[in-house]
């Protein structure tokens, strides 16, 4: 008779799995559990012998961090693939008017939480309103699951997951009154508190989504987002540096220790920007494929859902981990593996990593022929259009960044194609590093997964039909110039680290109340980022202006795509990071964090400034 | 019964086949209590063990009936003798009751866990709680180790690295905060300062 760790009778073919599965993490379980644990799982004999390990290791090498110990099993339930076709988010829909009238001072007699003045809400007055409820609502991810209780962006016209697409043009200022009607009865996780943060958009402090600037439900929040090119109001002035356009920006949760549980729960969504270069059209400008038929957003998330839930199936998040969460269902724009139809020209894809803590590297995969190439140009980096757009095989994004491509179907014209992230992950630790780990069979398993072995994500069905393309081929296109990078005023160093579990920078924690260094308004800085948490990766994210890597140890970024603009930088394990930064136009408090979700809430951030005057704190 | 640990969370059971629904946007919320009730029922299944404690008094008392149940609550682990952050994050949480002052003991209930029971009797406790100036509502707990390893695999304060987690010198400095009924929970550093944990445990009590 075979029975589980419950006790319970389970058949033999499922004891075997169970058996592989325990297998591989051994080791791990030999180090780390005790007696009981041992003998609940069976890895114990009654007297008090490990059974025997047969030639796995699950860990790299002694001494190492366990970059390859799996935190968890794929346990949702089996879904379909493919069975979906992939929402394309509807364009959020403005208000003539809001009542009350958008007020420069918060409006607190009205219910308004907003604790400061907005700074340039004359300056740029906005032209469009929105009127946003973040409120439950009952949403399918996939035919085969329970519908779940998502909590979503509702601009009037009804709730959504993600939320619905802004749609804005560099000049036009606009004004979202986000209202809270999130319940208190969560369902098992969230918390109905919120600070929307723009990620990351030219945003002055009291509209940016600081993680302490909450506000609770029944109360409202308004946002001012004058969608102005960094330096209008001090380098270039009245206009603004043109290489400073953002493109694909990114709204989710940012409420103070509950952003992973918030945004994982649906509260996500994108923001895009247009200018007079960048113009939606493929026929002017720098002719990108036109928006919104040939331009398409895509959110990614991975998430887990409980097979013991009641009914089975319905989204679950871990609300103990300290490390980070791992899903073993993947969605695009709120369904899972969805299938999109294409027709066979060239596509303009803005991909978002919503997190809470997955890196992916994203391949284009024949189904027929795993061992095909099948390059694509990278176009911009979080959401920046870059220099030129850069061919690759394969495009690697962390929590929160942003990448755009250009993907030519034409040459897959009656085909299907599937987009399949091929980075090994098995923890919240960040990507397998190396080729050092091995699975349960004893093969390698690699940084990166062969042709076939990865997630599929997505499966791209495209149209035999030939039809009209008239946007630019990329392989000679330029965009804008890289900003000009002067002397720093200073050079800061900021390194995270990890004591007894507590994520901290500089060796200190997130506290609301506690500015950790004043920057200077209008000046440029240097920042240093060090790695000192072992094997982990940290994708570290800098609200307001966009950053460029100086170096990766010591050296210039080696690849190419990062030669460009940023605002999450991946900290990759045993990494120093070079950063140039300018700080213009407006002033107040802004975050650094980590966006490894897990991280960043539990204080892996810290809390800064901009001010007419600057400090000198070298290790802040 | 056995719990169900949050190591196996959800990866050793047999998978129950999903109905399959219809897939709609529905604009009203249907929030079932039964569902939330179920959904409490696994957090409590999975994460709170109901094991036998003892506190600094000698009193017996269960985890999840006594401790958490229908509780706001602070959890942490430390150990008498513990001479690394052991003594700030106990000095901290003193200082954070202390600012919170009688709503600990009213709405507020702080557990404290030794990692190393066989030493940590209920007399060393008290001694503990007595040099750190604890105040009621604030209870140091011992137990069986294995009940009390449980607990901490079950709550989460586990390293990934095996040999970190082994070293107790290394174990977890967070506090977690919780509140049990409405299923919120969250975690700071205890090494934070006090202001900032009492604030952050300000934050689960909810209206509404």
């Amino acid at each position: 008779m075979y029975r589980n760790v419950l006790g319970e009778k389970v058949s033999k073919g499922r004891f075997k799995e169970m058996q592989a599965a325990a297998k591989n993490r051994r080791e791990f379980i030999a180090a780390g559990l005790g007696r009981r644990d041992l003998l609940k799982m069976g890895l114990l004999t009654a007297a008090g012998t490990l059974l025997p390990i047969k030639g796995l290791s699950a860990r790299r090498s002694p001494g190492s961090n366990s970059v390859c110990v799996a935190s968890f099993e794929p346990a949702s339930p089996p879904t379909t693939p493919f069975v979906e076709p992939m929402p394309i988010m509807p364009i959020a829909t403005p208000v003539a008017s809001l009542t009350p009238r958008p007020t420069v001072d918060p409006n607190t007699a009205a219910g308004e939480q907003r604790t400061r003045p907005h700074q340039a809400l004359q300056l740029f007055p906005p032209k469009k309103l929105y009127r946003v409820t973040q409120r439950a609502a009952q949403i399918s991810l996939h035919p085969e699951l329970p519908l779940q209780t998502m909590w979503a962006f509702d601009d009037g016209t009804g709730p959504t997951f993600p939320g619905p697409t802004y749609v804005s043009r560099y000049g036009e200022a606009n004004l979202v009154r986000n209202i809270n009607h999130l319940p208190t009865n969560n369902g098992g996780f969230g918390l109905n508190s919120v600070s929307t943060h723009l990620h990351n958009g030219h945003t002055p402090s009291e509209s940016d989504g600081f993680p302490c600037d909450f506000f609770e439900r029944g109360h409202f929040y308004d946002q001012h987002y004058p969608n102005v090119l960094a330096g209008i109001l001090s380098t270039h002035p009245g206009t603004g540096d043109i290489n400073e356009s953002l493109g694909t920006l990114f709204y989710h949760d940012h409420r103070l220790d509950h952003t992973a549980q918030n945004s994982y729960k649906g509260l996500v969504g994108t923001y895009l920007l247009f200018n007079h270069l960048d113009t939606g059209d493929e026929t002017t400008g720098f002719r990108l494929p036109s928006f919104p038929e040939f331009d398409v957003p895509m959110m990614f998330a991975d998430k887990l859902f409980d097979p013991e839930s009641s009914p089975a199936g319905l989204l679950a998040f871990d609300l103990f981990s300290l490390d980070g969460i791992l899903g073993d269902k993947f969605l695009v724009n709120g369904k899972i593996q969805p299938f999109f139809k294409v027709k066979p020209r060239r596509y303009r894809f803005r991909w978002v990593n919503t997190g809470p803590s997955r890196f992916y590297e994203f391949f284009l995969t024949d189904p027929k022929n795993l061992s095909a190439r099948n390059p694509f140009f990278v176009i911009a980096n979080d959401g920046n259009l870059l220099p030129k757009p850069v061919q690759v095989e394969s495009m690697r994004i962390g929590v929160a960044e942003r990448t755009e491509v250009i993907i030519d179907f034409s040459k897959f014209a009656g085909k299907s194609i599937l987009l399949e992230n091929r980075l090994n992950q098995v923890n919240g630790q960040g990507p397998v590093v190396g080729a050092e780990c091995v699975d349960a069979q004893g093969n390698p398993s690699p940084e990166i997964l062969p042709a076939g072995k990865g997630n599929f994500v997505l499966r791209f069905d495209v149209d035999a039909t030939p039809v009209k393309d008239e946007s630019a081929a990329p392989r000679n296109q330029k965009f804008y110039d890289l900003p000009e990078i002067v002397e720093p005023r200073i050079t800061r160093t900021l390194r995270f680290d990890r004591l007894n579990g507590q994520w901290s920078i500089n060796g200190q924690f997130i506290d609301c109340d506690t500015i950790r260094f004043a920057v200077e308004q209008n000046s440029a800085e240097n920042w240093i980022l060090q790695n000192v948490t072992g094997d982990w990766t940290h994708p570290i994210h800098i609200h307001f202006e966009e950053h460029q890597i100086i170096s990766r140890n010591f050296a210039p970024p080696p690849l190419q795509v990062e030669h460009s603009r940023k605002d999450v930088t991946r900290l990759q394990p045993a990494e120093r990071v070079q950063l140039f930064f300018r700080f213009r136009d407006f002033h107040g408090r802004y975050p650094l964090h980590c966006h490894n979700m897990i991280h960043e809430d539990h204080a892996m951030m810290g809390r800064w400034e901009i001010e007419p005057n600057g400090d000198n704190k070298l290790l802040p | 019964m056995q719990n169900v640990t949050r190591r196996n969370l959800l990866g050793l059971l047999r998978l129950a086949p999903a109905v399959p629904l219809a897939g709609h946007l529905l604009a009203t919320p249907a929030l079932a209590a039964e569902t939330d009730s179920s959904a409490r029922a696994l957090l409590q299944r999975r994460n709170f063990p109901n094991v036998k404690l003892q506190d600094q008094d000698g009193k017996n008392v269960r985890f999840y009936d006594d401790l958490i149940k229908d509780k706001i609550v602070t959890i942490n682990f430390f150990y008498a003798k513990c001479e690394g952050i052991c003594p700030t994050v106990t000095a901290n949480l003193a200082k954070a009751q202390k600012i919170l002052s009688d709503r600990v003991g009213r709405e507020i209930f702080m557990t404290s866990i030794s990692l190393k029971p066989e030493h940590d009797t209920p007399a060393v406790l008290k001694e503990y709680a007595e040099m750190f100036r604890a105040r009621p509502g604030w209870s140091f707990l011992t137990g069986k180790p294995d009940d009390v390893e449980h607990l901490r695999r079950s709550l989460g304060f586990t390293n990934l690295d095996p040999r970190l987690d082994k070293d107790s010198s290394q174990h977890i400095g967070n506090v977690r905060m919780g509140n049990e009924p409405l299923m919120l929970w969250a975690a700071c550093p205890g090494m934070a300062r006090p202001e900032f944990i009492a604030k952050s445990i300000t934050w689960m009590i909810r209206k509404g």
